[in-house]
Order: structure tokens, then sequence, then C-alpha cells
């Protein structure tokens, strides 16, 4: 479960209030971008010291997560 | 000394216009990591010729950049040495000539393979590098062949023609980053892949009468990867060739 992770590195660099970020939020309406996603990964790579490789789309932060999840495996 | 503490990436580093790319960016001051397929001792005699003379650090690996996996194993090995990358020069690249009627599906294939999915290989296990450094700089080595097309090489052409499109298309997507990517296009070069063209009736059509110097495509590239402001562009290193 990295939804805390994610959401804190959201509302980091959106500046927005880290509970204005829900699972089902998509990324477009936070005002990221895709390539802000590759590198949203790569923040998130640093704050849980995985390594992770972004190799599908993700809509959602809780797309983010299970694919994070699903990769730990 | 522009590149001082910068790291460059070299693929087909060993020789030619490579080799000579690898050294100018060492003399401007950068650690050089070269990428060769087959000639290990001259990638590493290239190597420790730019320690010994404009000490930087430099490292050889052999690595097929056809292949993803040996990229992505490659990368990781720079990222352990060097730290991180900031220039990438896709210049490996091999040629299979032939007419189309006649020529074979893997003699295609091959060519795309190492030019121009090699390249995006490169840019793909790189490209992490760049955006966390949120600079960076990509020159694609790709030809005149790629601009105007010849006969007897439909799979060269079509690899560097699509070499071409790659760079300008990450030039976009990467643009919001501060990242640049551009091109060279070299006209006939005088290196082993071109072998003896004293005889080719193609050399009297060059408008500056004679072929060029691998240096004169390296200074090219170590003018693209210093433009600050230039991005997508192609240049033309060919005696007005192509013009």
């Amino acid at each position: 479960m990295y939804f805390d992770a994610i959401a804190k590195i959201v509302a980091e660099r959106t500046g927005c209030d880290v509970s204005a970020v829900k699972p089902e939020s998509k990324f477009s309406e936070l005002g990221i971008d895709s390539l802000d996603t590759v590198e949203l990964l790569m923040s998130l790579e640093d704050e849980i010291g995985i390594e992770i490789e972004l190799d599908q789309k993700v809509e959602t932060v809780d797309d983010l997560d299970k694919f994070i999840q699903s990769k730990q495996g | 000394m522009k590149l001082k503490g910068k790291v460059a990436v070299v693929t087909g580093g060993s020789r030619g216009i490579g080799r000579a790319t690898a050294e100018k960016l060492a003399s401007l001051g950068a650690d050089v990591a070269i990428l060769y397929a087959g000639n290990g001792a001259a990638a590493e005699e290239a190597c420790s010729v730019l320690r010994a003379q404009y000490g930087v650090k430099a490292e050889a690996y052999c690595c097929d950049v056809a292949s993803a996996a040996a990229v992505r194993e490659t990368v990781a090995k720079i990222r352990d040495a060097f730290g991180t990358v900031h220039i990438l020069v896709n210049n490996a690249g091999i040629t299979r000539d032939g007419l189309a009627a006649v020529m074979k599906e893997e003699d295609f294939d091959r060519v795309i393979a190492v030019n121009l999915k090699g390249a995006f290989n490169m840019i793909r296990h790189t490209a992490g590098f760049f955006i966390r450094n949120r600079e960076g700089c990509i020159i694609n080595v790709t030809s005149v062949a790629g601009l105007m097309g010849n006969a007897g090489q439909c799979n060269y052409a079509a690899s560097k023609a699509g070499l071409i499109g790659l760079t300008k298309s990450i030039a976009k997507e990467l643009a919001p980053r501060g990242i640049r990517c551009n091109a060279v296009a070299p006209g006939f070069i005088a290196t082993d892949m071109t072998g003896d063209q004293a005889e080719n009736p193609l050399l009297q059509m060059i408008p500056l009468g004679k072929m060029g110097d691998p240096a004169d495509v390296a200074d090219a590239v170590a003018y693209l990867a210093t433009a600050g402001y230039v991005t997508g562009e192609v240049l033309r290193v060919d005696g007005g060739i192509a013009m």
C-alpha cells in the first residue's frame, strides 16, 4: 500500500492539500501530466527505496498504487 | 572546459565518428563512457587515450544496443561507475547494403535494430537521468542518406530517416524538462565503415569537393552538446551534398 507516499508527493508537487488526493483521483485532474507521472515515480523510488520500471499507463492514484504493488510481488 | 563535470555516453565509440566524438567531448572536460559492439581492444585503447590526454574518467562497455536487456544492464553499470548521464550520443551504426529487390530480411531487420531501435533503447534507459537532472542532451548521428535516400541502402537510409523522426519526437517530449535532442547528418566521412571511396562518382557531387573527417562531425556534436537553445535540429555535416 503506497497510497500515503503517493499522496504526499502529489501534494508536494502540486501544492494541494494531501487530503484532496483520493485513490480514485485522476492524475490529469490533479494537474499532473504523463511526464510528471514519470517524475513522480522517480520521487517515489527515492522515497520508498525501490526501483520501478513504469511500462504502462496509469490514470489514477490507485492505478499507480496497484502497479507498484504488482511490481513488488 | 565547457563540459567539465558532465558525463557523456557515446555508442559505437571505439572508432570512426564515435571515437572522434568521444575525444572531442573529453577535450571539453566531459567524463566519457564508450559503448562498443566488437572491438574491445580499440575501445580500451580509446579510453586510455582520453584518460592520459585529457585527465577525464573514461570506461568502455561491450553492449549490443539492439538488445533492450543489454542496454538496460549497461546503463546500470554506467550509473554505478559515473553516477549519472548528461549527454548521450547515439552513434552506433552498421550497414548491410544491397538492392531492395534482393535484400535478405535479416539484413533489413538488423540495420533497423542497431541504428534505430538501438538509439531508442539508449534513450529509453537514460531518460530517467535526464528527467531527474532536469537537464540533458541527446545527439543522434543520422546520415544524409536519411535525408536524400541512397540506392543500395534502403535499410540504412530508412533507419537514418527514422532517427530524424525519433529525434524530433524526443525533442518535443522532453523539452518541458529542459532536455534537448538533436541530430547530426554526416555526408561522406572517411572512416573504416565508408572504406575507400576514391572512385565513387558521388564525390564529384560534394560542393566542398572532398570527404569529411570524423573530427568535423565531432565538432558539430560538441556544438549541439553546448547549444542551450537548439533542439529538434538536424545539422548536416556533409560538405553541402544534401543542400
